[in-house]
């Protein structure tokens, strides 16, 4: 089976950097990686069914439940689906007021990603810091709508209530202290020695290799390849903002690091934006009190923080789905580690399990 | 008779039970600085909860540990297993025995007391002897745990502290040639009577020298950012994982007793001991020495260079992330060790050069 040299060693499910209830099963000659075997399905918790017995607007909160870390983004790609299905659509302000919770949700989901990634190699301060400024976010939401983490606030066809009163100004107020704080991670982290050895060249995944794998997000944009939702196939009002992608080159961990780290800054500038082009009017359009959609079936996708999330929808015309399934950015992302592990140390599959920034509650659904 | 007894026993028991106390209460309140201090670098406060600004947290601490269930894995090496945690600490205890805590003798009741244990005229010899021994204790560890993330650990451990001895050997030589004695009272008797610190000895101050020791001793202490043998994030707890209650406790006690002895050694080599900081400006017999004594002064000097020291360590830990482990050894076989050959070959020109 494997030489007497290699040493087969399970990593999690309880360990304190599987960011959850991930199981990697590793054959290690050394601490050298020969064959890494992810093993998923801790979390699972049928919310794919769920979605077939429960109505369109219950399946909702099943959502949220997914990728606890980026909430809005599920619930809203989930709503955008029914919408499509039902063939309405969100009035102007409804559609900017989505846009700047996404955005501010990529936002929170991407200074978690960083908290943990340096915190998983070694980095400690940098966790605590990020995670000053993620709950300023937190309590904007929490502002919106009472919840922090878990938002339900969209609503097929528009939103659950407008912005209550102040909530730009606070937002524009985030808004100016995020670049200060991002400048202090970079110097934190950018120009630490320590932080480039251990992030150059490791996990390197060519972009061609990157898509045979499926992988998207900032990991695919990581390898170079321009391929980004709200460019690509755009939704919502995100034509009418201006916003780059940022592209890496090598695909190693460094250049999927500082792709984030940009995203973030790109994100600032689109809530920014949609602030300021925010018109007003209703944030409701009219849809019956029952969501019956008629006979059909739909895709939808969006860019969530983490890569492409999907629904499909099958609707038979009842109140609930026929069929409802949820492609999942991180359990397709998962796909490339171990080819991306292969050679590396131990010390690296902690890196790489952050890099792809894999939450396992929207690996297992 | 009676004098002999006195002054070969009970002076010497005497000192070693007082220093082996003090230096229990010096880590579990290291312990709590180091909490206090990280926490306040990460915008937090720290324990509050035990006593006024969690003040009372280390003795609270160390109450749990004491009544936690002794734990033995089913199996382990027993004897390896209970033994490894001993073998670490005694090794971290009995090397403060050279360290002179001040550069007075100072007598109570009539008695001489010298404020080290012992003056051994191959103190730092003494020391690097000593110090090398702790490794055993967590490959033992390691091994008797009989389980995989120990093992790791222990052997990156192993490693890592055989690659830092030799640029740890190596920086001390050039204080060797400076001080013309291996003796730790000599050294910085000697430092006093030069009138400058190794650190800044004139013409090649010995920041270089001073760098690497630092280094190479928090490699050698397994902390950040060299904390690959017990690195949270990938090995679990390395090679303590198995152990719980008091055992746990010595591992816990022998990291940072041997981080208080490293920053003592610091201080006395390249910092100028007990000699209190002047820049050169304030007079040699600054005021204290007239308010506390010549003992106590130097107890003071000692004592906030000694902090000043392990604040750096401490500051390190929050801000930088861990090395991995092919890095670490690179950066020692690699840099470290021509950087010390060459500095030691400096020095020694320059000292010739000086006459």
């Amino acid at each position: 089976m494997f030489g007497p040299s290699e040493m087969e060693i399970n990593l999690g499910p309880q360990h304190p950097s599987t960011h959850g209830v991930l199981r990697l099963k590793l054959k290690l000659d050394g601490e050298r990686i020969v064959h890494t075997d992810p093993v998923i399905g801790y979390l699972h918790r049928g919310c794919e069914k769920l979605g077939e017995d429960r109505t369109y607007l219950q399946t909702m909160v099943y959502t949220d439940r997914m990728d606890y870390v980026a909430a809005f983004s599920e619930n809203l790609v989930y709503i955008e689906a029914v919408e499509k299905l039902l063939g309405v659509e969100a009035p102007p302000r409804a559609q900017y007021m989505r846009v700047v919770l996404a955005e501010l949700q990529r936002i929170a989901s991407h200074l978690l990603w960083l908290a943990t990634h340096a915190l998983d190699i070694g980095a400690m301060t940098v966790f605590l810091y990020t995670f000053r400024e993620r709950e300023m976010i937190l309590d904007l939401f929490e502002a919106y709508c009472g919840a922090r983490l878990t938002l339900s606030a969209v609503r097929p066809g528009g939103m659950y209530q407008d912005f209550p009163e102040g909530f730009a100004d606070e937002t524009r107020r985030f808004c100016d202290i995020l670049p200060e704080r991002l400048d202090d991670y970079h110097q934190l982290l950018t120009t630490n020695r320590i932080w480039r050895e251990r992030t150059q060249g490791v996990g390197v995944i060519a972009g061609d290799v990157a898509l045979d794998y499926g992988v998207t997000g900032p990991c695919l944009r990581g390898s170079g390849v321009d391929y980004d939702i709200r460019k690509a196939i755009p939704y919502s009002v995100y034509p009418e903002l201006e916003f780059d992608v940022p592209l890496g080159s090598t695909g190693d961990t460094y250049d999927r690091y500082l792709c984030r780290m940009e995203e973030m800054r790109q994100s600032r500038r689109i809530v920014l934006q949609a602030l300021d082009q925010m018109p007003d009017g209703p944030i409701q359009t009219k849809v019956p009190k029952r969501i019956k959609p008629p006979k059909g079936e739909v895709y939808h996708v969006n860019e969530g923080p983490r890569g492409e999330l999907g629904v499909y929808l099958i609707s038979d015309g009842t109140e609930s789905a026929y069929r409802c399934r949820f492609r999942s950015p991180c359990f397709v992302n998962l796909q490339a580690l171990p080819e991306m592990a292969q050679g590396h140390l131990v010390a690296d599959i902690i890196a790489l399990i952050g890099t792809l920034d894999i939450v396992l509650g929207c690996i297992d659904r | 008779m009676r004098d002999a007894l006195v002054s070969n026993v009970l002076v010497p028991f005497v000192q070693i039970v007082v220093m082996v106390s003090v230096l229990m209460l010096g880590v579990a309140y290291l312990v709590l600085l180091e909490r206090k201090i990280i926490a306040y670098m990460q915008v937090r406060l720290g324990p509050r909860r035990v006593g006024p600004h969690g003040l009372l947290q280390p003795i609270a601490d160390i109450l749990k540990l004491l009544l936690k269930e002794d734990i033995m894995p089913s199996r382990v090496d027993r004897l390896v297993f209970f033994v490894a945690p001993i073998i670490l600490l005694i090794p971290a205890l009995i090397a403060f025995a050279v360290i002179p805590f001040s550069g007075d003798s100072f007598s109570v009741f009539g008695v001489e007391i010298t404020p080290w244990v012992t003056d051994v005229n191959v103190g730092l010899l003494y020391l690097l002897a000593i110090g090398s021994l702790g490794v055993y204790g967590i490959v033992m560890a390691g091994w008797a745990s009989n389980s995989k993330y120990p093992l790791l650990g222990a052997l990156r451990s192993a490693a890592q502290m055989i690659s830092y001895e030799v640029p740890l050997g190596l920086s001390v030589i050039s204080v060797l040639m400076l001080a013309g004695s291996a003796s730790m009272v000599e050294i910085v008797r000697q430092q006093g009577e030069q009138g400058v610190w190794f650190a800044f000895w004139w013409p090649y101050p010995q920041f270089v020298g001073l760098f690497l020791f630092f280094v190479a001793a928090v490699a050698e202490t397994n902390r950040a950012p060299f904390d690959l043998p017990e690195a949270e994030t990938e090995l679990v707890a390395g090679f303590h994982t198995e152990y719980s209650g008091m055992k746990f406790a010595f591992f816990f006690l022998a990291e940072y007793m041997n981080m208080i002895l490293a920053a003592c050694v610091v201080t006395i080599l390249f910092l100028g001991g007990w000699l209190p900081i002047t820049f050169g400006l304030l007079p040699r017999e600054p005021l204290s020495t007239f308010l506390l004594g010549p003992a106590l002064t130097g107890f003071m000097w000692f004592f906030i260079k000694v902090f000043l020291v392990l604040f750096v360590y401490l500051w390190i830990r929050a801000t930088f992330p861990r090395y991995r482990y092919d890095q670490l050894m690179r950066l020692s076989w690699k840099w470290f060790i021509p950087m010390a050959l060459i500095h030691v070959m400096v020095t020694a020109v320059v000292i010739l050069l000086k006459g």
